[in-house]
């Protein structure tokens, strides 16, 4: 209760100290337009339907892309972790690619995949599939072999071994990593929409372009602050139950 | 099998090693850790093999185990060869190996799951019998780091023992742990053994230990690994580590043990 006070007193310094600079008037309203138009412009994209519109179509493309990004990258993660020839070709090109920042890719998903859905999914998939299969692999070469030795001496054998033992003995590493992925597949679709337009469906990064070529300030800070808003979400939602049971199993909480 | 005689019955095995050699080769050249090493295990007996470090008394228990094969020679239990690890051998290992993903009781249940002909309320059954008797029954949910050293090592022997294997294979299971925790654990192991009788393997190089716990001490000397004499322990159980007439046991064994030891470096 307290930390959500501290929480909530801050954010309310922070609209404060907004809403004095543009009381001030140093710069016009057109470049930093007051919390109350933000708010309305929210409310109004809300009401109309926009902005639940675009954020159902980014979250589709991310989420889609995401999915396949971690069904693609946990097994070839573990295929590499456990065949050298496929960590030194694979690995190594799971590390450089990793290196690539994903908004690199924009270009080249537009010439394979024109301005399509397509594009924007190849884009995430690849955002996402690295640090998954680098994560996955270095947690499953981290797994204590005594783990897998028990295990064996209690009849636990090939596919069993590895659900049981291997998967949730590497989970740290794998959530850290799926943590990242979804870092990097957030980013480089927000930059990706900004980007292009895609026809059969405006996203946030679209609304936010948009925003940018009518001069509506409003609009920018607004889906500024739905698109934080969204990482924010996604990290209590998706990622802190996992780190919270693994630091109350693991004993790794301070 | 029901629980009843899931519970009441505890099998164990004969086991017999025979001829066992086993090199390993490392970047330092090879090593011989085994020597033509035969070994006959009774039915219910606690044999404890005791030597310094590079001896192969681990590397022997690991072959038993089936975690590692001999270059020559057989192992075999109850007449049967063994061809991998399997859960009438369980082991337990100087570091616990328990899993952290699991509490307490889902650990216990982990080799149980795989044992077949028991249902799901039958297996969760004999897991509480098995931490009861480990006296661990009010931490069922715990999580492991939670536990003490001494705690970790009372739920795996419970994880070990709730298969019912026919033969315990122990590692320096209490080498880690503090002398006082330590002590109260030879209690317990003695206590557990005498209700379950199984055939035990037990691997330390602390002699008083091993005359502690065991009917037989195994003597074994470095490079290469061979066995050199055996000494019978028949005083009465449950022992006192510090009782006198134990004292004297493991002080004969240990002159015997150092006796081969500077007899192994003058050959070499």
């Amino acid at each position: 209760m307290k930390r959500l006070l501290t929480a909530l007193f801050f954010f309310a310094a922070l609209l404060a100290a907004w809403q004095i600079v543009v009381l001030s008037k140093v710069w016009s309203p057109v470049l930093v337009p007051s919390p109350a138009s933000v708010g309305r412009y929210l409310w109004g994209a809300l009401r109309d339907g926009t902005l639940e519109g675009s954020v159902l179509v980014t979250m589709k493309r991310l989420g889609l892309g995401y999915l396949i990004g971690l069904a693609v990258g946990v097994p070839l993660g573990m295929i590499t972790a456990q065949f050298r020839p496929v960590r030194d070709t694979l690995g190594v090109l799971a590390l450089g690619l990793q290196g690539l920042p994903s908004v690199c890719w924009v270009p080249l998903a537009l010439l394979w995949f024109g301005q399509s859905e397509g594009a924007m999914l190849f884009v995430v998939v690849m955002g996402t599939l690295w640090s998954v299969i680098l994560a996955t692999e270095s947690g499953v070469r981290n797994v204590n072999p005594i783990y897998v030795r028990a295990a064996r001496t209690m009849g636990s054998r090939r596919l069993h071994t590895w659900v049981q033992v291997i998967m949730p003995a590497s989970l740290p590493f794998i959530v850290s990593g799926m943590k990242q992925g979804w870092a990097f597949a957030w980013r480089s679709l927000m930059a990706a929409e900004i980007f292009v337009t895609i026809l059969t469906g405006f996203g946030l990064g679209q609304l936010l372009h948009y925003g940018r070529e009518l001069n509506a300030m409003d609009q920018v800070i607004g889906i500024m602050v739905v698109i934080v808003f969204i990482g924010l979400l996604a990290d209590k939602v998706l990622f802190s139950p996992w780190e919270s049971f693994l630091h109350r199993r693991w004993g790794t909480a301070k | 099998m029901t629980l009843q005689q899931e519970l009441a019955t505890s099998p164990s095995a004969k086991l017999s090693v025979k001829d066992v050699s086993k090199t390993f080769h490392t970047r330092g050249g090879r090593v011989q850790a085994l020597d033509r090493i035969s070994l006959n295990v009774n039915e219910g007996e606690f044999v404890c093999l005791v030597g310094p470090s590079g001896c192969g008394k681990s590397t022997l228990l690991n072959i038993i185990a089936g975690l590692e094969t001999p270059d020559e020679g057989t192992v075999q239990t109850d007449g049967q060869p063994i061809l991998g690890p399997g859960r009438d051998r369980m082991v337990m290992f100087q570091e616990p190996a328990l899993f952290p993903w699991l509490d307490v009781f889902s650990n216990v249940m982990f080799g149980l799951k795989l044992k077949p002909g028991l249902s799901t309320a039958e297996r969760k059954e004999v897991a509480q019998y098995y931490l009861k008797l480990v006296g661990l029954e009010s931490f069922q949910h715990a999580n492991i780091h939670e536990l003490s050293g001494g705690m970790k090592q009372r739920v795996t022997l419970a994880r070990a023992m709730a298969p019912n294997p026919r033969v315990l294979l122990m590692d320096e299971p209490f080498a880690a742990l503090d002398a006082l925790t330590r002590e109260q654990l030879y209690g317990d192991l003695q206590r557990i053994w005498q209700e379950r009788r199984k055939t035990i393997i037990f691997v330390t190089h602390n002699v008083r230990e091993a005359a502690c716990l065991g009917d037989r001490v195994v003597l074994f000397s470095p490079h290469p690994g061979r066995i050199r004499e055996e000494f019978r322990v028949s005083l009465p159980r449950p022992r006192d580590i510090n009782s006198v007439d134990l004292a004297e046991h493991a002080t004969e064994i240990m002159r015997a043990l150092k006796g081969h030891l500077r007899n192994s470096e003058v050959q070499e």
